[in-house]
């Protein structure tokens, strides 16, 4: 399966150079869904199919000429009921270098008008005929309630603490390009489990394409029925990292959670920051990783970020090929099924 | 809404499989109905009855006493639009419920007994069943003063509870419950630890880990309801555990019942048919209070409603509109109408053969009558004619249009139902007719 995976790859690579740049979807079967809601709706089939698409998106983005004219005349609103900087512009870099014509909306809400907002923005936004929507939200499952709304592709750009699909392809996709596979590697996810939708998105995505996965944190910071998401829990850090292919550290998410799982910053850093120290217990040719945006000195010493072993600018730019794959492979799907 | 067809001619139904828990009786005969009284069962003997008695032949049907549902929302006074003790009464007679206790959770509370007084005033003029009132524990259900409850229980209110809330201060339930045992009236106390369940909007396990959402544990439950019976037990009150819903909860209620009578305990029939995997992609119709919880703890209920250890089960009716109900699952209110399913649902027990018919109708005829202290609840000589009539078999699909509610929020959708009240009756009163 995997290595079926693989040859797509290799295959793509080459091909995404040579290609006409409008045949660029062809190469690839066909994505069989109408949104990305999350991970936990896909196969390994899918996601390998994912994976390979972005892959061959990747070089576009490095060409003197950034564009292709795969979407030109398809409307693309990115709807963020929560700030984001990194997420939106990489949505709308991708939109656009598929010539996509991108509309970014922030909407601010209070708490208590929340879901009407959603609803009857959703109900607007429709009746204005986009192709995709590309939703972020503080609630989990509301943007699965918009996608019931709405007659276009929806993609989730994270929805409170349930997924957060595409940062966990650009993770793979990262790690498959420095470690030139997946099954069989040991990941090591570092944090704050239980408020993060990026553990939960990279654990299915992971936990399908065979490989090992590890939890670490404090126990205050790991959700009920963990273990049976993952492949090992661990609460002590050095333990955790021991023989580890790649560490993915995670923001501690000091603004969701209604207070602070851990008594002190310097306690947290001391016991589940990266430093040095802790690092040593993992591969040597273990790589390091983080979704963004850093705390560092919180969960992450600077000198490891900024690092040789860090590749945390290389998954901002996989972002981009993600995004650029994933909106071409939806908007792909729903052109064929009009035909 | 009343049809006094019947009430001035004596009725007798016959040819019934007459049920009825508090006689432990199960065998065919009839039933005659005199004056919104019953006044003879023919179980062994030939019916005889006056001339002019109207003649219902039951046709093998179930009869039994109607049922009576603990814990029922409204929307009256204060939202009208969710539902009216009218269209809340209504929809009760469709699923066989004769009586049911409306909670205190209005705008404004009933906390008063001039709230009281207005409750059962507007039932009677309004509405085809017996709308029975329960009065606040605490002024404006905050937890803190305890209302009037010698007045209330003088204006009718036939139990104490804070509805939807909890209260949280042990000093204020003990106050409550020394003064509530005062006037006998009973205590009937939602349980839950708010610090505890804070910001949880489901069960606590990996089905919410997976889904993103933060989950109650079931400690949020069984923490405060030991400190509630201790409490019950100090004070000697009579005391119901309005709604448990996890299995650890069993023992703590087995318990205090070794220690005194006064103690039961109730379950929303939820609870008995549905666990938390229904709660599926986001569904905001299964987001109750208590939440659903693991198949595990359903069974545990299930066993010990065969143990006499829970002794109602209710329908948990609460009419929420689109409006609350259609957002994200953390924004959107709890709750699911019920009245109307309560019969067929406790019936899928049955069907499994999970518990005897007499059993589950016990919970929601005889038992609720006892700890409520009222006079109907059993087919007895001299008792109210609050019966229903109904078809252990009737297969039905529980369809958004047919549901006579003000809210359409059920847990029940499109569910497959066999068994189904076909007639009930109130007062010796045809009050719904499938």
């Amino acid at each position: 399966m995997l290595n079926q995976g693989l040859t797509y790859m290799a295959s793509s690579k080459t091909k995404a150079v040579n290609a006409k740049p409008s045949d660029s979807g062809e190469d690839f079967p066909p994505f069989p869904h109408k949104h990305l809601l999350g991970i936990s709706q896909l196969n390994q089939y899918d996601i390998i199919n994912l994976l390979d698409r972005a892959q061959s998106m990747a070089p576009i983005s490095r060409q003197p000429r950034k564009t292709l004219p795969t979407l030109s005349g398809k409307t693309q609103i990115n709807l963020f009921f929560e700030n984001s900087t990194r997420t939106q512009a990489s949505f709308e870099i991708a939109g656009k270098r598929l010539g996509a014509l991108v509309l970014n909306m922030s909407v601010k809400t209070s708490s208590v008008s929340k879901g009407e907002t959603l609803i009857d923005t959703a109900t607007n936004l429709n009746a204005m005929q986009p192709d995709v929507i590309v939703v972020r939200h503080g609630s989990a499952g509301a943007v699965e309630l918009l996608s019931q709304k709405v007659g276009c592709s929806v993609i989730n750009a994270g929805d409170g603490t349930h997924e957060h699909p595409t940062q966990a392809l650009l993770d793979a996709l990262t790690i498959r390009r420095h470690k030139n596979r997946l099954a069989g590697l040991t990941v090591a996810i570092c944090g704050d489990i239980a408020n993060s939708r990026v553990a939960r998105s990279n654990l299915l995505l992971l936990g399908a394409l065979n490989v090992r996965t590890r939890v670490i944190a404090p126990q205050t910071l790991l959700p009920a029925g963990i273990e049976k998401l993952c492949t090992e829990v661990y609460t002590n850090m050095e333990e955790g990292l021991a023989g580890a292919d790649v560490v993915m550290m995670l923001r501690l998410q000091r603004e969701r959670a209604g207070e602070i799982m851990t008594p002190s910053i310097r306690e947290y850093y001391r016991f589940y920051g990266l430093d040095a120290q802790k690092f040593a217990h993992a591969k040597p040719d273990a790589i390091v990783m983080h979704p963004g945006p850093m705390n560092r000195g919180v969960e992450i010493d600077p000198a490891i970020a900024d690092g040789p072993a860090s590749v945390i600018t290389d998954q901002v730019e996989m972002g981009v090929a993600v995004r650029m794959a994933v909106l071409d492979a939806l908007i792909d799907n729903g052109e064929q099924s009009h035909e | 809404m009343n049809k006094p067809s019947s009430i001035d001619k004596p009725l007798l139904i016959t040819n019934a499989r007459i049920v009825d828990p508090a006689s432990n009786t199960d065998q065919m005969g009839a039933m005659l109905v005199e004056n919104g009284t019953i006044s003879e069962l023919f179980l062994s003997s030939e019916p005889s009855a006056p001339e002019g008695t109207v003649i219902r032949d039951a046709k093998g049907l179930i009869l039994c006493p109607g049922l009576i549902d603990m814990r029922v929302f409204t929307g009256e006074p204060g939202h009208e639009y969710r539902e009216t003790l009218a269209s809340a009464a209504t929809a009760a007679a469709a699923g066989g419920v004769t009586s049911f206790v409306c909670m205190p959770d209005t705008q404004p509370v009933i906390d008063d007994s001039a709230l009281v007084d207005f409750i059962l005033s507007r039932a009677r003029d309004t509405s085809c069943v017996n709308i029975l009132a329960s009065a606040a524990i605490t002024k404006g259900l905050k937890g803190q003063e305890v209302s009037e409850y010698g007045l209330l229980k003088q204006a009718g209110a036939v139990c104490l509870s804070d509805g939807r809330n909890s209260i949280q201060s042990s000093a204020v339930l003990r106050q409550a419950f020394t003064y509530a045992a005062n006037f006998n009236l009973p205590i009937v106390h939602h349980i839950a630890d708010t610090a505890l369940n804070a910001d949880c909007v489901m069960n606590e396990g990996l089905f919410a880990t997976t889904l993103g959402l933060k989950g109650a544990p079931v400690e949020a439950e069984t923490i405060p309801l030991e400190r509630d019976l201790q409490l019950a037990l100090l004070t000697d009150v009579r005391y119901h555990a309005a709604q448990i819903s996890t299995a650890k909860s069993i023992a703590h209620i087995e318990r205090a019942k070794q220690a005194s009578q006064k103690i039961s305990a109730g379950v929303s029939i939820n609870n008995l048919c549905l666990n938390e995997i229904d709660v599926g992609q986001y569904r905001t119709f299964f987001k109750l209070d208590p939440p659903l919880r693991t198949e595990d703890d359903r069974l545990a209920m299930i066993e010990a409603l065969n143990a006499g250890t829970i002794d109602t089960i209710h329908s948990g009716h609460d009419p929420q509109d689109v409006e609350v109900k259609r957002r994200p699952f953390a924004q959107a209110a709890n709750g699911a109408i019920g009245l109307e399913t309560l019969f067929a649902a406790a019936m899928r027990l049955v069907h499994a053969e999970q518990v005897s018919l007499i059993q589950v109708l016990r919970a929601m005829t005889q038992r609720p009558a006892e700890i409520l202290g009222l006079p109907s609840g059993a087919l007895a000589k001299g008792a109210p004619a609050d019966f229903i009539l109904a078809d252990l078999d009737y297969p039905w699909v529980a369809v958004e249009a047919d549901i006579k509610s003000r809210s359409n929020n059920t847990a029940f959708e499109g569910a497959r139902f066999s068994g189904k009240v076909m007639a009930t009756y109130v007062a010796g009163i045809n009050v719904f007719e499938h």
